[in-house]
């Protein structure tokens, strides 16, 4: 309980204490910014209040000191994946809402959630409203893997698990089964390994994250006891990283179960191999060598050289029971490696199928240009391919890969880009735009209420309550009509 | 706000880290080394700069737009510290404020400095190994703690143009600064 209280006190007031210095920062930098003749300087619209729309609005509120930033968001909570993404048990990565909290407050910088852009109001209309707008509204959907059976009880995309442990209003019913001995993830991201921790740590440790309550106790009921990690390349073009596998080889009673032969030849080409690869395969090295303890009574393992062609149906027809693998070899070299069937086919039992073969974005509108075979929008440094004035950030501009200093790094630029047009004429500032005033006085004909970030503070505060009766940083709520009512309260 | 005040602020900030981490390492199972380092660092930290406020060292930064930052730091701090405490513009600078979760404070040291640094924990391997224009004498800033002996110390600010195209012109900032 005590050590709670820390925690939410660590996540609110002192957090704003130790980044003070830096808001002050934001309002007060000279910048060398010209100011325009417009009287009410540059009004620019954000779309999605994710870690990419936050970093956008933060430097051109920096890099212009007239600029007014408006951030539109689909839910009546802020901050996206690092909210409804980032594993439960990674609360040092959610710092960054400290940042994106103060960027919020800043004077210069309005967040208007619950407004769904591209059906609550058009971007025709936003662009209208506003000098610039901003896409940076991520990747909501996912691949699929387009493979018979891929519809079976037991069977998940990463995206609907994750958000399903993490709260998010649309995965709330999710309920996965399980009741199955042994889960297999397909993909070899920091999203499967983030999904084959939650599978296999023990709930003592995730009870005091702000994982949900109702997934929490369906994991306490879990029967699995294997989780296999199933890649369609080898061991050295593996995707994630080696901090999620380090946590891999640390989690309690619980052994590495790989087969020693994926990695035959691996050992002679460590040497060539940048410093950031080699460490990793040395880490997976040492794991095959580890193997299983007689104590473990979980296991874990990576399985390479095969991809997914058939999901198993049970005698009912409806039900997973397991995966039919296609074994690969590989072709080609360094970022070209391709894998390529060798024909040869293997079947794993188990009743839990999880496909964590990466995200995808949508087009959000009729008249926003998008490439539908890298499933984003087509830009070239942010700015929308053919439509002055529009711009893109984050994951729906460079697709749903990178982390959170990625996702940040990509929005500065996006941010510079657009400040760089502005000072260039491209953008046109010479007549003003009403922004806010006129897209709320639209929406309010629409019957569309929006939920301020002060409003959104209500339900931050009353998470944390609930959160901490249960000796969690926050309990969060999993109904947006819920949210609604206690954020309009 | 006078700066005294702020500065005691910021050690509260420092503290509460602290006892934060020891509370993620009580949690947490792997990281315990890590959070070890830093939570000694801290209390170092907070420690020397109430006793000793007036023990300091200099130091430059190398920044991104190529200007040299100068700053007087406290022994004690870290890098991270010293960017907050003195304010200075080095745009996204720990994002994750100092808990190896995301290698925005990566620096660039002179060889003949990093072998002064000390060993690298395993777990800050592998947030380095994150960043940007990792060079063999890149350490991650809020993990590095002043000493007396870091005194005159040039840094260098890597470039962090995710999109190459933006920023053509600019000179790459990957090596190790020039003294
Ligand atoms: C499961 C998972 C775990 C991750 N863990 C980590 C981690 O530990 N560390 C790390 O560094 N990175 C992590 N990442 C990566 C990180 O989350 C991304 O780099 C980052 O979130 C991308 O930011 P974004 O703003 O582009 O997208 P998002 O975070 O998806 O934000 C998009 C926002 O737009 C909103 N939106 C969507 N459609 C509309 C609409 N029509 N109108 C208005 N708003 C809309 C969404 O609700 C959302 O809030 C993780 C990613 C995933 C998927
Ligand atoms: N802790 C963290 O820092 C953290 C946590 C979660 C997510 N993230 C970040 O978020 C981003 C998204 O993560 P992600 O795991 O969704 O994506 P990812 O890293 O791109 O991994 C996708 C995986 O799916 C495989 N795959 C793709 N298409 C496939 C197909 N048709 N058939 C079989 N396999 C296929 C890929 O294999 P190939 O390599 O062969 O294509 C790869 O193994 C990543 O950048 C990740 O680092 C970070
Ligand atoms: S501040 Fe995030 S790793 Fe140093």
């Amino acid at each position: 309980m005590k050590r709670m209280t820390m925690i939410n006190f660590m996540k609110g007031s002192v957090m704003k204490i130790h980044r003070l210095s830096r808001a002050y920062r934001c309002l007060s930098a000279e910048g060398g910014v010209r100011v325009f003749s417009s009287a009410s300087g540059p009004r620019v619209c954000v779309v999605g209040g994710g870690p990419a729309g936050f970093y956008t609005a933060q430097q051109l509120l920096k890099a212009r000191q007239d600029a007014i930033v408006d951030i539109y968001e689909r839910l009546p909570v802020p901050f996206g994946l690092v909210r409804f993404g980032v594993a439960p048990d990674h609360p040092e990565v959610k710092n960054v809402i400290n940042t994106f909290t103060q960027t919020a407050q800043h004077e210069r910088c309005s967040f208007y959630g619950n407004v769904n852009v591209g059906k609550d109001v058009t971007i025709e209309e936003l662009r209208r409203a506003y000098h610039a707008v901003v896409l940076s509204y991520g990747a909501e959907g996912n691949r699929s893997m387009k493979i018979p059976g891929e519809d079976l009880s037991g069977v998940f995309s990463a995206k609907d698990f994750v958000g399903w442990y993490n709260g998010l209003p649309s995965n709330k019913e999710l309920c996965p089964d399980l009741s199955s001995e042994t889960a297999v993830i397909l993909g070899q991201g920091n999203v499967a390994l983030d999904v084959a921790r939650i599978l296999l740590s023990p709930v003592d440790m995730l009870k005091e994250t702000d994982i949900t309550q109702n997934s929490l106790a369906v994991l306490a009921g879990s029967n699995v006891r294997r989780v296999l990690v199933v890649g369609r390349r080898g061991p050295l073009q593996i995707a994630c990283t080696i901090k999620e596998v380090r946590e891999m080889v640390n989690l309690p009673n619980t052994g590495a179960d790989m087969l020693p032969s994926d990695f035959e030849g691996i050992a002679e080409a460590l040497k060539d191999l940048p410093r950031p690869r080699k460490r990793l395969t040395e880490l997976m090295m040492k794991a095959v060598k580890e193997g299983r303890d007689d104590k473990d009574q979980k296991c874990w393992g990576f399985r390479f050289f095969r991809s997914p062609v058939e999901v198993i149906a049970g005698a009912d027809g409806r039900t997973a029971t397991g995966i039919r693998l296609a074994l690969n070899k590989l072709e080609g070299s360094g970022e070209g490696t391709r894998a390529v069937p060798t024909g040869q086919l293997e079947d794993l039992e188990c009743g839990l199928i999880i496909s964590s073969i990466g995200y995808k974005s949508f087009p959000i509108d009729p008249t926003v240009p998008f490439d539908p075979r890298r499933a984003i929008v087509p830009n070239a440094m942010g700015r929308v391919q053919d439509t002055t004035g529009l711009y893109c950030s984050g994951w729906v501009k460079r697709g749903p890969t990178g982390v959170i200093a990625t996702t940040m790094n990509d929005s500065f630029d996006t941010a510079r880009v657009l400040v760089q047009d502005m000072e260039a004429g491209e953008v046109d500032l010479s007549v003003n735009k009403p922004g806010a005033q006129a897209i709320t006085a639209l929406l309010r004909t629409r019957g569309v209420r929006t939920v301020l970030f002060p409003q959104w503070e209500k339900i931050n505060a009353e998470e944390e309550k609930r959160g901490k009766s249960l000796g969690k940083p926050r309990e969060k709520l999993l109904d947006v009509d819920e949210m609604l009512k206690i954020a309009w309260s | 706000m006078s700066a005294c005040i702020l500065r005691v602020f910021l050690q509260r900030a420092a503290v509460m880290r602290k006892a934060a981490q020891q509370t993620f390492s009580q949690t947490r199972m792997f990281p315990q080394c890590v959070t070890e380092i830093n939570t000694h660092s801290r209390g170092i930290n907070t420690f020397t700069s109430s006793l000793r406020a007036e023990e300091k060292v200099a130091i430059h930064f190398l920044n991104r737009d190529g200007k040299r930052i100068s700053v007087k730091a406290s022994i004690g701090d870290s890098l991270l510290d010293v960017v907050v405490n003195h304010d200075l513009d080095i745009d996204g600078f720990g994002a994750c404020e100092g808990t190896l979760a995301c290698s925005t404070c990566h620096l660039i040291f002179e060889e003949a400095v990093y072998k002064k640094l000390g060993p690298v924990s395993d777990e800050e391997m592998d947030m380095l190994d994150l960043a940007y224009g990792l060079t063999d004498t890149s350490r991650l800033g809020c993990q590095v703690c002043l000493r007396k002996e870091l005194d005159g110390m040039i840094l260098r600010v890597p470039d962090v143009i995710s999109d190459a195209r933006v920023d053509s012109e600019k000179e790459s900032s990957t090596a190790p600064p020039k003294v």
